[in-house]
């Protein structure tokens, strides 16, 4: 856990309080829609169809259980009891009202936790892997580098009216769990061939209605240099970003257009002109803010303790613990993850009251700390092997022990038109219904890792141009249809998806995805061949004729 | 649904309403024909040219202070004057989401 000095608590205060004072010039009249509108922006408030919707910020994925608590209690006492966690490590509450918007952001600001930046143009939450810290292939901890770029990015007046949102994902392993390719900015920390540990920084990605994969523009940046370089990434974009359409403003579109070797002439010409300067980061400035994480002292404990060995036998416990289960870099401990995907539920969600008991479950298994990942699932990152049984019967009891981590229920979709004032079709029923249709154990680890990913509309929250199966919700004469996308990825081998063929209606969606599933178990060359993998072989055609052939 | 934010000529094909979200809470209200705002869309005003739906429109968001992003939507009134909502979005502003809310523990 990162814990706030005097100036971080200092600061969020007093953004709760000049958001009270904007809010009650607004309920006053003082102040316009218009004028008002990115002011609440800038605090992640957003009106959607049925309410306000509020956005609260959760840096790089980790929690306290005494956040999660607070979080829980946000939910409850100024929502409907249930908040929604999205594909960026924030939570979202749908149904706040304007004017108790402060008393909830100070509620909040008492535990740490804001809404800054949550939405408007400027640099938004900076995300990383869910498991920093733990993972056994890490380079090290990416939420160092994480704090730090939140700490120079909020509030910094050269950032915060960008022609368009900007969004930071930064790993440390090899295996990438925090999408790096699909967003403005994306960091790698890894060692060069000296030893050395430094960024490789990609620009350019994002999804939305023009996808792009990001593309390196320095292999190798050392960490000492890192605020200085990505200040002059943003002072390019800030000078030729476009601003007069919305649709061609984000930073993919600017290095798609200047071309990535033009882009990276221009910043590494306004870094020459800043590399020294006041932005190079001392090794104080980096250790101090190392210093601030705190990290649980681990106890030496047994890889295969006798509380697993006999739990072994039971075959509920077994289907969980290897989907859910993943190695931690502390022998005899383990990562879990706790999937918010329950047959029939909506992706992502989680009551007031699971949040309380997944913080008291915090507190005796994983030394007090919760981590959420872009998939929408929350972790504990810091459980002994020998608490996993025990665990297990815990989370199953509150629903978040479904065995259908990296599974084909294991959806990844947006609030679609049930919530949201942008979209098109709806999201959450057509991932309810997939989560019926695939709720036998036994077939979905069949199939094996499949990602499927559900957005109601081209602005891609759900990030289907990503799933290895993706669904996008357009309007076709007033009703919703579907277009679908097989074979796109977002890790270290990140790539857009392939339209299959016409957008088919709400009725039908199931139908073709448990076809191209049924395609792919009879096509695959073995039963270790993901979907994916199939699909990169044999491309779309074969799916496409299984799909359409008898539409 | 196309989006209403994007709403820019006001052209209407049909009955048609206007509606918006009350400032201090959000909540979906429809505007009546005593110019005020009602939470239920049986009170809405019902505006079948182009020319009222604008100035409907025009006096709606002449209230920035009550409501917020007052649009246009379509409705359907029914041969015993019943209003029902005239597309899915607007339905779904009507009638709440089409999925189970959690229970209240």
């Amino acid at each position: 856990m990162y814990a706030y000095d005097e100036l971080d608590r200092t600061l969020i205060n007093e953004r709760v309080e000049e958001f009270r004072d904007q809010v009650k010039r607004r309920l006053s009249g003082e102040l316009t829609e218009d004028e008002f509108k990115i002011l609440r922006l800038q605090n992640g408030v957003y009106l959607q169809l049925h309410a306000y919707m509020f956005r609260v910020a959760i840096p790089y994925g980790t929690l306290s259980s005494k956040q999660l608590r607070r979080l829980a209690h946000v939910a409850r006492r100024y929502d409907r009891g249930y908040g929604h966690f999205t594909t960026r490590q924030n939570i979202q509450f749908n149904w706040i009202k304007l004017a108790e918007l402060p008393d909830a952001l100070s509620d909040l600001a008492e535990v740490g936790i804001h809404a800054m930046q949550t939405s408007g143009n400027n640099t938004r939450n900076v995300t990383s892997d869910q498991w920093a810290g733990v993972a056994p292939d890490e380079v090290e901890d990416p939420r160092i580098w994480s704090e730090l770029l939140r700490q120079y990015t909020t509030l910094h007046p050269e950032f915060s009216f960008l022609p368009r949102k900007f969004k930071f994902a930064i790993t440390a392993s090899e295996h990438d769990r925090a999408a790096i390719k699909v967003h403005d900015i994306g960091l790698r920390l890894h060692k060069n061939a000296e030893g050395e540990t430094g960024f490789e920084v990609l620009v350019g990605g994002g999804l939305g209605r023009t996808p792009f994969i990001a593309k390196t523009i320095k292999p190798f940046l050392a960490g000492r240099d890192l605020l200085s370089y990505v200040e002059a990434i943003l002072r390019v974009y800030n000078q030729y970003g476009r601003r007069d359409n919305i649709y061609k403003a984000r930073i993919k579109i600017l290095v798609h257009e200047l071309g990535i070797e033009k882009f990276a002439q221009e910043v590494e010409d306004e870094w020459l002109q800043m590399r020294d300067s006041a932005l190079t980061l001392d090794d104080a400035v980096v250790e101090d803010i190392r210093s601030r994480f705190s990290y649980p002292v681990y106890e030496k404990l047994p890889q295969m303790p006798e509380e697993l060995r006999k739990a072994a036998h039971d075959p509920h416990f077994e289907a969980w613990r290897k989907n859910s289960v993943a190695p931690h870099k502390a022998p005899g401990y383990a990562i879990v993850t706790l999937s918010l995907k329950p047959v029939g539920g909506p992706p992502g969600d989680a009551t007031a009251d699971q949040m309380d008991a997944i913080a008291d479950l915090a507190d005796k298994y994983s030394f007090g700390e919760i981590r959420v990942g872009h998939e929408q699932n929350l972790a504990l990152p810091h459980v002994a092997r020998r608490d996993l049984p025990a665990l297990w019967r815990a989370l199953d009891k509150i629903g978040v022990a479904t065995p259908n981590v990296n599974l084909v229920s294991d959806i990844i979709a947006c609030p679609g038109l049930d919530y949201c004032s942008l979209a098109n079709a709806r999201s959450i029923p057509i991932a309810q219904e997939l989560t019926r249709r695939f709720a036998n154990h036994d077939t979905a680890n069949l199939i094996g890792r499949l990602h499927v990913n559900i957005s109601g509309c081209i602005n891609a929250c759900g990030h289907h141009h990503v799933g290895h199966i993706g669904i996008l919700g357009v309007e076709k004469n007033g009703e919703e249809f579907y277009q679908i996308t097989i074979g796109g990825r977002a890790d270290e081998n990140a790539v857009v998806g392939t339209l299959i063929g016409p957008a088919v209606p709400y009725g039908e969606v199931a139908d073709v995805v448990e076809d191209i599933v049924e395609a792919y178990l009879a096509l695959r060359a073995r039963p270790d061949e993901l979907f994916v993998d199939t699909v990169k072989r044999l491309g779309v055609e074969p799916f496409r004729e299984r799909v359409y052939a008898t539409r | 649904m196309t989006s209403p934010l994007e709403q820019k000529k006001i052209r209407i094909a049909g009955p048609s309403m206007v509606t918006a979200n009350r400032t201090w809470d959000g909540v979906v209200i429809y505007r009546t024909a005593q110019r005020g705002w009602s939470v239920s869309l049986s009170d809405a005003a019902i505006v079948r040219t182009s020319d009222e739906a604008r100035a409907l429109l025009a006096e709606s968001v002449a209230d920035d202070v009550g409501a917020v992003g007052a649009y246009i939507a379509p409705v359907e009134v029914e041969d015993g004057g019943k209003i029902k909502p005239g597309n899915l979005r607007e339905h779904i502003r009507s009638e709440g989401v089409t999925i189970d809310l959690p229970e209240p523990a």
